[in-house]
């Protein structure tokens, strides 16, 4: 019996279809100013793509900020839970879950079943977040989705010490006028961030299996930012921003079957 | 206090109007008296000098808790800020300031204004600086009582400094009031500590039971009088009638959290405008806080025999006064004897003193237990920089770990 997960969260909302032990559709939008809007609506699209009715679906777990939002039936479940879940699904020998969302980021310890050990978050600051990179590519007129591969090609990263995005920006636009070039201030964005995110995730006990989920996850000068910085392999899943989506609907899988 | 405190229980506590009547009385007392001198003193500052003199004691602190319940204390603050104190400073100092600086508050009118200032650094190095600049602003007269901070064991010598001042304290209290000292009657004071002292520290005994009669936010509320009045009959009377109420409960089987399933130990100042909230977030998972470091820093010892020596030995042992390692044991303590399934520590911007070494506590209370700790952010009365959306998912992905 399918089951769906949805994930709201600051900046795009994600659904998910499970069938068995199959993830059979999913969906991905902006989530705009109204997030009750946005979780219904990835939902049907997700269901459209699997070719379902709501009511075909026996279970709906809703996760990030906007859950307690929705006006579907759903269990709502915080998206630590989920993630560390959905990880879990992907790579059953995942530890440690590093999530670099929209406008926050966390760690997650997780153990050999995929239950949360630990966690620590930053939500007070964009620093290290997708918001962070996004305001460096506007400041350096770059597209977003290049700067992974942009910054693979510098030998001598720019050094960026502010944590502080307002402040990195402006040292951003001095090393732009010190000369130095765009592939060197992009690798040096990401260290940044790399360096930001160890100092948090260093709270957690740090085993070696790594999972990199959220949008940040698709950028991979950041990842091999972090996998210099924590001198471990980082692991990217497929479809890094449905982590928390996939987990929902794990979840809603086990509601549907303790229901029967 | 504001109605954003009221009630946390699901089950009322009937004491409740007692407290708010006792309250009222004393702030209108303060507000309206003629005869009776006002002396602003902090929260750690040794109160039964000032009740045995006949001097009221106002507390900034308790006021700037009440304007946090309230959710004014922002606007306060931000008065404050104007002149040019920085944000990073005391939330509480912040609020105080801009109170007298607008004469406005919780309290109609804000604050009566002090005859002088008695202040007591064995909390944070910021009452000192926030009391000298109260006493320039309303030039009246300050006493400073220093605690050595304790880092390992309290010695002899740092008793017998605390003791002299407590005699110098005397000498002051004297000349502010042209009344004298009688020893006599600071003893029967004394004594009455010493009772509410001892009721508090049983109504606060009964959580320890399954389930617990009440959590730390009723708690919070109801700690007003003991850091307020104690040495009056008043607060004696009141804990009497409390602790009977607690008791009653657990005789009849009421549990403040319905379904009680996990029971928390919270660490640092309740943030005061969220207690609403976050009491019932805790409820509603079934989660009950069942102890706390606050409140049980008033659960101090007070010897009969020799009240000064023994009172000075009080204040320079409270919470904030000692080394990490003691605050750990003290702790753990909690944990054990409340019988908890995990720690909540709220990082509170405002209080450094309380919030520096948490992220070491919390590390060495799971390896030591093995349970779970938490730590969010946010300021006790600061609303400006609390997050309710992300406190949430915190508080609830936390519970659903455990
Ligand atoms: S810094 Fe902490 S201890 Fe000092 S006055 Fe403020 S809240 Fe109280």
């Amino acid at each position: 019996m399918p089951v769906a997960g949805v994930d709201i969260g600051s900046l795009t909302a994600k659904a998910v279809v499970m069938d068995g032990n199959e993830m059979i559709a999913r969906s991905l939008i902006p989530t705009g100013h109204n997030s009750r809007e946005a979780g219904r609506r990835a939902l049907e699209l997700a269901l459209e793509e699997a070719g379902l009715k709501e009511s075909e679906v026996d279970a709906v777990v809703a996760t990030g900020y906007g859950r307690l939002a929705v006006d579907f039936e759903a269990e709502r479940v915080t998206e630590i839970t989920c993630h560390a879940r959905g990880a879990h699904f992907m790579h059953p020998d995942t530890r440690t879950v590093i999530d670099l969302g929209g406008q926050d980021s966390k760690a997650i310890a997780i153990d050999e079943r995929g239950k949360v050990l630990d966690f620590v978050m930053n939500d007070k600051c964009s620093a290290g977040t997708g918001r962070f990179l996004e305001v460096m590519a506007h400041a350096l007129e770059i597209e977003l989705d290049d700067m992974g591969e942009l910054s693979l090609g510098s030998k001598s990263p720019a050094s960026i010490s502010s944590v502080c995005t307002v402040f990195a920006e402006s040292e951003v636009v001095s090393r732009v006028a010190e000369g130095a070039s765009k592939v060197d201030i992009v690798a040096g964005i990401h260290q940044a961030i790399a360096s930001r995110v160890y100092a948090m995730a260093a709270r957690i006990p740090i085993e070696t299996k790594i999972l990199m989920t959220g949008g940040v996850a698709r950028n991979i000068g950041v990842v091999r930012a972090l996998e210099a910085k924590f001198s471990r392999e980082i692991c990217v899943p497929e479809m890094p921003q449905h982590t928390g989506a996939l987990g929902a609907s794990v979840i809603a899988r086990e509601k549907a079957a303790a229901a029967v | 206090m504001s109605d954003e405190g009221d009630n946390l229980s699901l089950t009322q506590i009937k004491a409740t109007d007692q407290m708010k009547q006792l309250m009222v009385e004393y702030y209108i007392e303060a507000k309206t008296t003629t005869e009776k001198p006002i002396c602003w003193i902090t929260s750690g500052g040794p109160v039964e000098f000032l009740i045995a003199m006949d001097v009221i004691p106002v507390y900034p602190e308790n006021h700037g808790a009440m304007c946090g319940a309230a959710k004014i204390a922002p606007g306060l603050a931000e008065t404050a800020e104007e002149m040019g104190f920085s944000r990073d400073l005391c939330s509480y100092a912040r609020a105080d300031i801009g109170g007298a600086v607008k004469q406005d508050g919780a309290i109609p009118g804000g604050l009566p204004k002090p005859d002088f200032l008695l202040c007591c650094n064995n909390i944070c190095g910021t009452v000192t600086k926030w009391y000298e600049e109260l006493s320039r602003y309303f030039d009246v007269p300050m006493f400073l009582m220093d605690t050595p901070f304790i880092h390992t064991t309290k010695t002899k010598h740092a008793t017998e400094y605390v003791r002299q001042q407590c005699l110098e304290l005397v000498g002051f209290l004297e000349k502010q009031t042209g009344r004298e000292f009688s020893l006599e009657k600071f003893a029967e004071v004394a004594l009455r500590s010493v009772a509410a002292v001892e009721l508090w520290k049983g109504v606060l005994k009964t959580a320890e039971s399954r389930p617990s009669p009440f959590t730390c936010f009723d708690a919070f509320i109801h700690m007003a009088p003991i850091v307020t009045l104690r040495g009056t009959q008043q607060v004696v009377d009141y804990y009497e009638l409390l602790k009977g109420e607690m008791e009653q409960r657990i005789a009849d089987g009421i549990g403040a959290v319905p379904e009680e399933k996990y029971r928390l130990v919270w660490d640092n100042i309740p943030i005061w405008y969220a207690m609403r909230s976050l009491g019932n977030l805790f409820a509603s998972n079934q989660a009950c806080l069942v102890a706390d470091t606050y409140t049980t820093a008033w659960a101090v010892d007070i010897k009969i025999d020799d009240p000064l020596t023994s009172m000075a030995d009080a204040y320079t042992k409270v919470y904030l006064n000692i080394a990490i390692d003691i605050m750990l044991d003290q702790l753990l303590g909690l944990m054990e004897k409340y019988q908890a399934d995990g720690l909540v520590m709220h990082s509170n911007r405002s209080c450094k003193p309380y919030s520096l070494g948490q992220y070491d506590l919390a590390r060495a209370v799971t390896e030591r237990t093995g349970k779970p700790a938490l730590i969010i952010e946010a300021d006790m009365t600061d609303s400006r920089v609390y997050s309710e959306a992300q406190v949430r998912e915190r508080v609830e992905a936390f519970i659903e770990s455990l």
